[in-house]
């Protein structure tokens, strides 16, 4: 069961072969024996999910069960989910059980999904390799010695050592894609406003977004239907009719051998060339599936995308200015950890921060307010705003020549723990490919294309699909199609069994 | 040396409270004196993940006060983020406008000492939401947060540097107090901090173009506060200079105890507030649809309502502007007139300025809770012009309406019977006996002493319980008395 897709555990659910509780203890039963390895959950509740796995079989016997219901999934511990210890990664906030749901938490409890746990992340989804965690790293399934990537590393890292079905992952720069791509999975940014931010605590909020992270596409589909939807609490919510993200990809192909035939692919060459210089074994896998998508049908177009090279210095004004500003709030006054022992109020300010906050939310906060501050405004933060929009520019000028783009997810495979600590520039740079999506808002996919041999273990290779706005569907079928023909994504990890 | 002439240079910053249900940015309701943080939800709390959505009715209140003024509306406008820690701060910053304010330019006019009338023009008005409150006392050393106020939609509306004296300030403030509480976007209590008044003042040696450094005096929570804080502070400046000193720029509290004003804190503690558009709100779009139904439900304006009081019933300026000097007084009159006719529109102006204003003051109350109701005052007023009832007999009728002691001026005639004689032959009978029984008075008229006259006019009155009409005496006694 441990390795089954969403709609088969649908079925089994439904057929009344297994039960949610019994679904959810084999979870637990893992999760207890695989966690202390993998560090991938902050908190785990036996009590509460079993709760919610009774209630789940209650409706499979009722008849009132959707196609979630009963199905475990484990929630990134930046959605406050009621009851739950909600953190975000940090100490500031290690003490803080949430009174509400996030609108994302609500909407999975009403598809009757079990949640299995909080997952671990950056502090405050601010890092690359989960190592930003006040909870300690999380080590990937692939390599217990390499990162499982950041900041959603802890969902991913549960999917991928099968602790958890499927995971709700956010994406502020590459948060879900690139984890995604470090361990072996399928996670999709959706477009910006598909999914409500509700309760899902703010790093950056115009460029946040929450998606699903699946072992396939398909899975990914499923749990944004149920994620997914207009929520006129988050005034960025887009109200649009409803959608079936899986609907095109039952829908039978003119030519069953060329199931991708008319799909124009994009390839800009600031995704190849030397602006981005890519690992060899990643760019060869890439290169090999952009073979097998030509041989699907579609069809390839090169095309250029000129500001995105200027993404990630754009992106680290923007993010951290937004930053600085959200993270205000945590100031130990209302709620949250606070500094046991200080003088007056600012002495309380300025040591609950300190010591409650780490090195890179620090360093963030600082840049945030630095770019904010008067006399660099314009220089900073206005500038910043002009690049995005000239991205976003090269990106609609993109689409209309093609359907999707098509580049590597990160420009290397996960690497060691410790690797990049200390060169938060470097760090920076593994999300160069995904940055530039977030900045225009565009949904974008990773899925596994490829292994890469090092040493002696074989580490993931993700590829990344960028799509035009609110073209999920479109997106989530050229994955499926790509993965009906490859196995990449069936690949489980060694020692996890 | 001849002394320097100071020119004084005001400007106001007025922060007023937008009389809708719930909070600019959540649900939670606004209502005044609740137990502390019983009306803060999640989003004033300011949780981790909380969103603000903006309500609609503080956008339709900012409409109704930019179309009031004659001002700007911006098709659109930008929310942004004031950043700064304080504990009644809940997310750390405030949610105003900056850049891109919802209202832009307008202008109010004052009435002048001279009788004249000057424009103060406005700079903006943007919309905002109000802080919590810090509570010093009864925690034992610590101070208490209470957020129910956190969230509540503001009006900030500022001003250009128009007024040249306290006098104008306060008749500013007085204007705008009037005009926001009668096109309902505030209910103007100061003493509930609904409108707060911050005054920007500088001097200036008349004639010279630049102004002088001003120092803001924050938080004016009534008129003759505002009026004392004025005069205090321009004739600090003024001793200051001229005693040698410079004027820091600084902000400043007004301690009604002592009557002065001390600096809280100079420009440079200034916050850098690092304003940026907050990316949880989109731009506010105000669609000329939306402008024109609103337009379309304005009521009257008073400076309106009092231009048209002097034309149509040909009262005063003074009168007009008294009479709309708030909108249930205005409603008031014209109720009255529509019952009793234009042409007693003068009485029923006097009547209400005079013994309706003196009794309401008398016993605290307001307008709308008058016991003699605009239709009763008519039917009053109606008697007395047609010779009904005297004047003196319908304040007696008044004081019985009043008190309720009858439905209707008629009814209280009737049953009093205070009906004005008019009966040639009942008056000249009275006079007869007052002239038999006056003997010494009739002896002093016909010597020349013109004020025994109104000694036997004053008898026949009083002979006939003041229900004679007056005229008529006057005229059939000198008859008699000259016969």
């Amino acid at each position: 069961m441990i390795n089954a897709s969403l709609s088969e555990l649908s079925r089994a659910l439904s057929a009344g072969h297994i039960s949610s509780v019994e679904l959810t203890q084999e979870f637990l039963r893992r999760i207890a024996r695989l966690n202390p390895t993998l560090n991938a959950f902050i908190t785990v509740d036996e009590e509460k999910s079993l709760a919610q796995a009774r209630a789940a079989d209650a409706a499979l016997s009722a008849g009132t069960a959707g196609p979630l219901t009963g199905i475990p999934v484990a929630q990134k511990d930046l959605f406050c989910a009621k009851g739950w210890l909600t953190t975000c990664g940090s100490k500031i906030l290690s003490n803080f059980v949430s009174p509400y749901d996030a609108a994302v938490v609500e909407r999975l409890n009403e598809a009757g999904m079990v949640c299995l746990g909080k997952t671990n992340m950056d502090e405050f989804a601010m890092g690359s390799s989960n190592e930003t965690s006040f909870y300690g790293p999380v080590r990937n399934p692939w390599d217990t010695g390499r990162v499982a990537g950041g900041s959603s590393g802890g969902s991913a890292a549960a999917v991928a050592a099968r602790l958890a079905p499927v995971a709700t992952g956010t994406d502020t720069g590459g948060s879900i894609r690139q984890p995604a791509a470090f361990s072996g999975l399928c996670g999709l940014k959706p477009s910006y406003g598909i999914v409500s931010r509700w309760g899902m605590v703010a790093f950056a909020s115009s460029l946040d977004q929450a998606g699903p992270m699946a072992r396939s596409a398909r899975d990914c589909a499923l749990l944004l239907n149920a994620m997914a939807g207009f929520d006129p609490r988050d005034s960025t919510s887009i109200e649009r009719a409803p959608e079936d993200y899986c609907r095109e990809l039952d829908a039978p192909a003119a030519d069953p051998a060329k199931p991708l035939a008319g799909l124009r692919i994009g390839l800009p060459r600031e995704f190849f060339d030397d602006t981005a210089p890519c690992d060899p074994q990643t760019s060869a896998a890439v290169a090999a599936s952009i073979e097998e998508l030509r041989r699907l049908g579609a069809q390839t177009i090169e095309l250029s995308l000129p500001n995105v090279r200027h993404g990630i210095s754009a992106y680290y004004v923007i993010a951290p200015a937004e930053a600085s500003s959200n993270l205000s709030r945590f100031d130990g006054v209302r709620y949250g950890w606070r500094a046991p022992d200080y003088s007056n109020l600012e002495d309380m300010y300025c040591k609950t921060r300190a010591q409650g906050f780490g090195a890179e939310v620090k360093r963030r906060v600082l840049i945030g307010a630095y770019v904010l501050s008067h006399g660099y405004y314009d220089a900073f933060y206005l500038q910043a705003q002009r690049i995005r929009r000239l991205i976003a520019a090269d990106f609609a000028a993109a689409f209309t020549q093609c359907d999707l783009l098509l580049g590597p997810t990160s420009p290397d495979i996960a690497f060691a723990l410790g690797e990049k600590t200390d060169d938060p520039v470097q760090m920076y740079l593994t999300d160069i490919y995904t940055i530039a999506v977030n900045l225009a808002g565009l949904p974008g996919i990773s899925i596994p294309c490829g292994f890469a041999q090092a040493g002696e273990k074989s580490l993931p290779i993700g590829l990344q699909l960028i799509g035009n706005y609110f073209s999920e569907a479109r997106l989530l079928n050229a994955a499926h199609r790509y993965q009906q023909a490859t196995d990449w994504h069936t690949r489980i990890p060694e020692g996890i069994e | 040396m001849k002394a320097t002439d100071w020119e004084v240079v005001i400007g106001i910053e007025t922060h007023a409270q937008l009389a809708t249900c719930s909070k600019i940015f959540s649900g939670a309701a606004t209502a005044f004196g609740s137990e502390p943080n019983s009306q803060a939800c999640a989003i004033d709390l300011a949780l981790p993940g909380v969103l603000p959505v903006l309500n609609r009715e503080a956008v339709a209140c900012a409409i109704r006060f930019g179309l009031s003024v004659g001002a700007q509306i911006a098709q659109k406008s930008i929310f942004a983020r004031k950043n700064y820690f304080y504990p009644d701060l809940p997310k750390g910053y405030q949610i105003s406008q900056f850049e891109h304010p919802v209202v832009s330019g307008g202008g109010i006019v004052i009435p002048l000492e001279n009788g004249e009338e000057k424009q103060i023009r406005l700079t903006r008005a943007h919309l905002e939401e109000d802080a919590g409150k810090s509570l010093h006392e009864d925690f034992h050393g610590k101070s208490g947060i209470d957020l129910n106020r956190a969230g509540t939609p503001l009006l900030e509306i500022v001003t250009e540097p128009d007024m040249r004296s306290a006098r104008e300030a306060v008749a500013y403030a007085r204007a705008l107090h009037a005009l926001v509480r009668w096109i309902g976007i505030c209910d103007g209590n100061m003493q509930e901090g609904s409108f707060r008044c911050d005054a920007n003042v500088s001097v200036r040696p008349r004639g010279q173009r630049e102004f002088g450094t001003r120092r803001e005096i924050k938080n004016l929570n009534s008129f003759r506060f505002m009026q004392q804080a004025i005069e205090y502070e321009v004739r600090w400046q003024i001793e200051t200079l001229e005693d040698g000193g410079t004027i820091r720029q600084a902000t400043v509290l007004f301690d009604p105890d002592t009557g002065q004003t001390r600096a809280m804190r100079s420009k440079e503690d200034a916050h850098d507030y690092r304003y940026f558009p907050d990316p949880d709100l989109l731009p506010l779009s105000i669609g000329e649809d939306w402008i024109a139904n609103i337009r379309a439900e304005m009521p009257e304006l008073p400076a309106q309502l009092a231009q048209r009081f002097q034309n149509e019933y040909g009262l005063s300026s003074y009168d007009a502007n008294t009479l709309t000097a708030n909108r249930e007084t205005a409603q008031y009159f014209l109720d009255a007139v529509s019952a009793a006719g234009a042409a007693l529109a003068k009485p029923c102006a006097n009547w209400i300025m005079g013994e309706i204003a003196a009794r309401l003051n008398r016993e605290e109350r307001e307008i709308a809770e008058s016991p003699v109701r605009p239709q009763q005052l008519a039917g009053l007023l109606t008697r007395i012009d047609d010779g009904s009832i005297s004047n003196n007999i319908g304040k007696k009728v008044f004081d019985a309406l009043w008190n309720k002691e009858g439905e209707s001026a008629d009814a209280i005639i009737a049953a009093q019977g205070l009906k004005q004689l008019t009966d040639t032959g009942a008056i000249e009978a009275m006079i007869d006996e007052v002239l038999a029984a006056n003997a010494r008075s009739v002896e002093e008229f016909r010597a020349g002493k013109e004020k025994a006259f109104n000694a036997l006019v004053g008898q026949v009155m009083k002979a006939s319980k003041g229900q004679a009409n007056p005229g008529q005496v006057n005229d059939l006694l000198r008859k008699k008395l000259q016969g």
